[in-house]
């Protein structure tokens, strides 16, 4: 193996890895388990790794930990498909229910930098309506946020992750310009653009978290994309902004420390029911960090489990679960697309893959379903093509090869799609253990009638466009499901959720939860961005509690 | 439908030692392409199972085999960490799924599924690929899923892994630090396969595709 990431630790003895320079490293803080921190976060990704960064900045004293190993793209990303397996979370985990979700990459990272290593990088805010869609919409819980406030961090976060976007975005209320100017497009991405026009629906070039130009700060230099394609395993230039790229350097420079291969197996509570920290798994051994305020940022799936794994005796079914919700309303977002073939070659490996977006359906309450769901241009590398055709198909033999042939030929848009929360779709435990004796997720799911009115829809919509290209042999690939969402719900009403705004357990004052599983509802769009917003709210709303003394045993 | 795309004379691998790979790639690439051919995790009677499966859902001379690939990918790890009710994780399921196999063909032509013909092989798959009961043993797995899952799921990931499978299809293959430059719909970068067709005839597309580094 040319990485020897997943080998040992590479974070320790004051020195941690500098991503953003070959075979570089930069100093790291480092605090004693035996130090009571001001906050553990567990997990780096969008919600963990941002949080790292802010907290540190503010000059609390930080340690995160991810079960993910440290990677520097630059000089260990390979361009393949099976080798990039190494930054996913392949670990076990059962699923069920009527509609099994497809776990692994196509949405759970383990990583420094968590699912956003090798996210697409899609980067759009929330329909307005959408933060109060029980209320407005009539469907769905309201977030306990308003959506003006949410503006203003996502206008942070874009500028904080310089996305390269469009210079006017057709739908929603008026945003500013876009830090950097939009990527050209791909020939996926204009026959997106050519099918909408001729269908009589708005496009837009997608708002993405990749350079379009060079970036430079006190912490290094990242390049532009060159449009190699691989983004989704992985960016091996840098020009990807994400969480290991962006976040990260910045919490270490503010004196954060930042754990790689420690897995977090429970959180410990005291005699007066607070959080007192955390135990981990590094090195061979079960270790314990103290700390003052724990916040899990694990993701949908792993964030409820570890809350359900620590129960103990004053919490046995779990921490923060007064509510009886922890686990439950997961909701994934549909992900059917529609292919054809086009007599010129498309080459849609070419460029991130999705270089165009309509979020028309969005926008328009007219429909027999509730909710709202976009779709974006596509560029599969050939396994993942190869899955499509396997899948939607059922071809294999002669059949498959001969067909995998028009490779270069074949264009497609796919839907992102909300579904509705549904307390029955949910995270438990199962009984198998992991490698770290801990017991695995299991993970139920199943579409509701509304999903499936919405996937119907879409499914006939984006035939149309793709029709209108003039493709031929088009065919739909129905089943197909991506972005985690839901399962520790915030609210405003502790009965009816887990957290509150801040993502603040109702049950246990010093113990937080700051990611995707936050979401009352997922809305129509990629989630990251709206993650990334709210970590950064968070750090901001901690900052002002702890100079009005609301945090526990914590004040700057 | 339009004759397949062809790209004589398309060579990923000629593009090894240009900017178009990076060293993690070649390390990755080479470790693929020189396998154990041997089982490590099968035993013999299965890897004799798993190769002829191999050869039905990918046919034609493929090197290193599918099977060498799929073993150490095994032997390896377990692979996409999720089991559902009907599947078992994949160490399991891919040994039960072999196993059971050899058992359907036993008990309908009293031998094992690799020493039938094709023809057999393949009216077998097509009868658990429509979720038709078989002759054979299959415990708490359901057969229809294991195909869908394990069988479809896996081998053709493994083929389409390998440089001959993306010559094959025209893939440009690695691209890293060197990228693309002609995003436009129909334009080649001239490290990109030449198509017979779109990038000239076949005589020019040859040419091309020698100089595609
Ligand atoms: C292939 C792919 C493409 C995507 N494309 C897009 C896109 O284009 N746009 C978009 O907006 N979103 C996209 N997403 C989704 C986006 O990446 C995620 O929604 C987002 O990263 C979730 O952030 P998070 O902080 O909740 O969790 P993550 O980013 O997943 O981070 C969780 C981290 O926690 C760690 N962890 C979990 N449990 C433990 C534990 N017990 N101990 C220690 N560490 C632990 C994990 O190792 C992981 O690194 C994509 C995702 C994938 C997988
Ligand atoms: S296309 Fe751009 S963002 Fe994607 S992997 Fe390549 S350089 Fe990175």
């Amino acid at each position: 193996m040319w990485s020897d990431a997943l080998n040992a630790p590479r974070a320790r003895d004051g020195k941690a890895p500098d991503v953003l320079h070959q075979g570089g490293w930069v100093e790291m803080r480092e605090y004693r388990d035996t130090e009571e921190v001001d906050f553990v976060i567990v997990g780096t990704g969008a919600g963990g790794g941002t949080l790292a960064a802010r907290l540190a900045e503010q000059g609390f004293s930080v340690v995160a930990m991810d079960a993910g190993g440290w990677f520097r793209p630059i000089e260990e990303f390979a361009s393949d498909e099976t080798a990039q397996e190494m930054i996913y979370w392949n670990d076990h985990r059962v699923t069920d229910g009527a509609n099994p979700l497809t776990m692994g990459g196509n949405n759970s990272g383990k990583a420094i930098g968590g699912s956003t290593v090798h996210y697409a990088m899609v980067a759009l805010r929330f329909r307005p309506e959408w933060f109060k869609s029980r209320t407005l919409l009539g469907y769905g819980a309201d977030w306990p946020i308003d959506w003006r406030e949410m503006w203003h961090w996502y206008a942070e976060a874009e500028r904080q992750l310089s996305i390269a976007g469009p210079l006017s975005y057709p739908w929603g209320p008026k945003r500013g310009r876009y830090p950097f100017r939009a990527h050209e497009l791909n020939g996926a991405a204009k026959l997106l653009a050519e099918g909408a026009q001729k269908t009589g629906i708005e496009w837009t070039e997608t708002p993405l978290a990749t350079l379009s130009a060079p970036y430079r700060d006190a912490n290094g230099t990242s390049p532009p994309c060159v449009y190699r394609g691989f983004c989704r395993f992985g960016c091996s230039t840098n020009a990807k902004r994400s969480s290991l790229t962006v976040f990260i350097p910045r919490a270490l420079a503010a004196g954060a420390e930042v754990r790689d291969l420690a897995m977090v197996g429970k959180i410990e509570t005291g005699p007066d029911g607070r959080a007192t920290g955390v135990h981990y798994h590094r090195d061979g051994e079960w270790r314990f960090q103290k700390a003052k305020n724990v916040i899990v940022a694990g993701y949908a799936v792993e964030t409820p489990r570890l809350l359900l794994n620590s129960a103990n005796d004053r919490f046995p079914d779990g921490l923060a679960n007064s509510s009886g919700l922890v686990g439950k309303n997961l909701m994934t977002q549909s992900n059917s697309a529609v292919w054809g073939r086009m007599d010129t070659p498309v080459r849609s490996y070419k460029g991130p893959p999705s270089l165009a977006i309509s979020e028309h359906w969005n926008y328009d309450d007219n429909n027999d379903f509730h909710g709202g769901y976009l779709w974006l241009g596509q560029g599969p590398m050939p396994i993942e093509w190869a899955g499509v055709l396997t899948g939607a198909k059922g071809l294999w033999g002669d059949a498959l090869r001969e067909e995998m042939r028009d490779y270069n030929h074949m264009v497609g848009v796919k839907m992102v799609g909300e579904t509705l929360p549904n307390e029955a779709n949910r995270v438990t435990l199962a009984d198998d253990v992991d490698q770290y004796g801990l017991k695995v997720a299991r993970i139920t799911f199943s579409y509701g009638d509304n999903d499936k009115a919405m996937i119907d829809h879409a499914l006939q919509q984006m035939r149309a466009s793709i029709d209108a290209v003039d493709a031929s042999d088009i065919f739909d690939q129905p089943d197909d499901n991506c972005h985690l969402g839901g399962t520790i719900r915030m609210g405003d009403d502790p009965t009816t959720s887990v957290v509150n705004a801040d993502g603040r357990s109702w049950d246990i004052p010093n113990l937080w939860v700051c990611d995707g599983s936050l979401f009352p509802t997922v809305g129509g769009v990629n989630p990251s961005l709206t993650i990334y917003a709210l970590a950064l709210r968070m750090a901001d709303r901690i900052g002002e509690m702890s100079k009005r003394g609301e945090l526990y045993r914590c004040r700057m | 439908m339009a004759e397949k795309p062809s790209f004589p004379g398309y060579d990923t691998m000629a593009r090894r030692d240009t900017q178009s790979w990076n060293e993690p790639t070649r390390q990755a690439i080479d470790a693929r392409l020189s396998v154990p051919r041997e089982p490590r995790f099968f035993t013999v009677e299965e890897w004799d199972c798993a190769d002829a499966l191999c050869q039905l859902i990918i046919p034609g001379v493929i090197d290193p085999p599918l099977v060498a690939l799929l073993d150490a990918a095994l032997h390896d790890g377990d692979g996409h960490g999720t089991r559902t009710q009907t599947v078992p994780y994949r160490r399991e399921a891919w040994r039960q799924g072999v196993n059971a196999l050899d058992s359907c063909a036993r008990g309908s032509h009293g031998k094992p599924f690799a020493q039938l013909g094709k023809d057999d092989q393949s009216a077998l798959l097509e009868t658990i690929q429509r979720g038709e009961p078989t002759a054979g043993q299959w415990g708490a797995m359901e057969p229809q899923d294991f195909f869908k899952r394990c069988v479809l799921g896996d081998i053709p990931a493994l083929f389409y892994s390998l440089p001959q499978a993306w010559n094959e299809i025209g893939f440009g293959g690695p691209a890293s630090p060197r990228g693309y430059v002609r995003l436009e719909l129909g334009h080649r970068d001239p490290w990109e396969a030449a198509e017979v067709g779109p990038d000239g005839d076949s005589d020019t597309v040859e040419r091309k595709n020698r100089h595609v580094v």
